[in-house]
């Protein structure tokens, strides 16, 4: 192992045990809970357990938490010929809990000093039982905020505020450059699928970065419906996000008309494609904070649209 | 019995969001593909055979009902933030679609109740539209 993988294993480490003072039992708990009544049999629990794939469930009297019964006790009921029996002869009484909002190194701590597989989690305030923690939760429920922690971390590093205030210029934008096919239908999205992944890449914010691009794909499938192909030209400046589509015709012979919500000249096949309803110049412009339309029959179509972040 | 057994303890809870699991459940519905896990939790539904429809409204987090199986159901649930995409009429992708959300990560179900059914389901289980709050 080279000196940076121990490094990041380390802060790797030391940042899971931060987390699990950071969490909460509730981020992490398995909300949807298999229970049984005292009155089921071990039989049921077996067929429950292998059902679920679980080692183990809460035992429910109506609203309240009696018990827990686990494999153990199925294991067990099974050698001695009483799985017949109730889950009320079997259970474990007085379950160790834990509380929704409690921090999760209790959870941590707890396994560690009861060597249960499971915790039942029931909420301060009502009682209620709102949840189940396994350590499969735990380590998935971790997992999952190191790697969201990690996006994060790969998305500040490209923050445009602080790369663009390094570079020198009196306007700074960046562009990124798309071709579109006419009629390839197998593709089309790919353009706009592509802008996306950079947009989030390059720190643009979700919301800001949704909008472009839902623009820009109606943009593209206009594009592959309607003309025999094009570019997306993409624009990023310190504050916006613009868009260009520019093809080669045909051209729209009314514009306004084709602003329309609902008016299309798209012929059936495009239709059975999910497209063609004439919401593709309207979303459009729904999206975006500014746009712009020149079209000349002939020639081609200019359509620019953009997005403030 | 069974139903006894299994209910779950959030149905004690008001609440508007949905686990993948659940959405399962309540549509009876076949996984095509899932590389992320049954915890997912989508905030609200969107039923289309249209795409444009679906970008006009959807918020994200939504789980996407279509019977559109084209490459489009892929990139458009992608564009909109959209979780999971679930196939109604018992509709399967072809490989094309197949591998795109493959690569996109994105979860596809499928089920054999029709778009009315689905919405219903879903919507007597508590998920929202895109147009409540």
């Amino acid at each position: 192992m080279n000196e940076s993988v121990v490094s990041q294993t380390v802060s790797t480490a030391a940042r899971t045990q931060e987390l699990v003072y950071e969490l909460k039992v509730e981020q992490v708990m398995d909300r949807h809970v298999i229970t049984v009544t005292p009155e089921n049999t071990l039989e049921d629990v077996r067929g429950l357990l292998r059902e679920h794939g679980i080692s183990g469930m809460p035992v429910m009297e109506g609203e309240g938490l009696v018990g827990v019964v686990s494999m153990q006790d199925v294991v067990q009921s099974l050698v001695e010929g009483r799985d017949k029996e109730p889950v009320k002869r079997w259970m474990s009484l007085n379950p160790v809990t834990l509380y929704a909002d409690e921090l999760l190194i209790h959870g941590v701590q707890k396994f560690d000093r009861y060597r249960y597989g499971r915790f039942p989690v029931i909420d301060r305030e009502t009682r209620n039982l709102v949840g189940i923690l396994t350590k499969g939760n735990l380590i998935r429920g971790l997992l999952r905020r190191l790697e969201a922690d990690f996006e994060e971390q790969e998305i500040r590093r490209y923050r445009p505020s602080d790369w663009f205030s390094e570079l020198d210029s009196d306007e700074t934008s960046v562009g990124l450059r798309y071709f579109v096919q006419g009629s390839d239908f197998q593709r089309a999205g790919e353009a706009s699928s592509k802008m996306k992944q950079n947009l989030r890449k390059l720190g643009i914010p979700p919301e800001a970065a949704r909008r472009i691009t839902i623009a820009s794909y109606e943009a593209e499938m206009n594009m592959v419906i309607f003309t025999e192909g094009g570019q997306l030209i993409t624009s990023i400046e310190p504050a916006k996000v613009t868009v260009t589509a520019l093809d080669r015709g045909p051209g729209i012979p009314d514009v306004e008309l084709a602003m329309k919500p609902g008016y299309s000249t798209a012929p059936d096949w495009v239709r059975e494609l999910g497209f063609g309803a004439g919401m593709g110049l309207p979303n459009i412009k729904n999206c975006s904070d500014e746009m712009k339309l020149e079209s000349k029959v002939g020639e081609g179509t200019n359509l620019q649209f953009a997005v403030f972040i | 019995m069974r139903a006894a057994c299994q209910k779950t303890a959030e149905a004690q809870h008001e609440r508007s969001s949905m686990t993948l699991r659940e959405i399962i459940e309540t549509l009876h519905a076949t996984v095509i593909l899932n590389k992320v896990g049954n915890n997912v939790v989508v905030e609200r539904g969107r039923a289309a055979d249209l795409m444009s429809d679906v970008l006009a409204r959807i918020k994200p987090g939504a789980l996407l009902l279509t019977g559109l199986t084209t490459p489009q159901s892929i990139y458009t649930a992608e564009m909109a933030d959209a979780v999971v995409v679930c196939y109604v009429r018992g509709k399967k992708p072809g490989e094309e679609t197949l591998r795109l959300a493959e690569k996109k990560k994105m979860v596809l179900i499928s089920t054999s109740l029709p778009m009315y059914e689905s919405c219903g389901r879903l919507y007597q289980r508590g998920l929202k539209g895109g147009s409540e709050t």
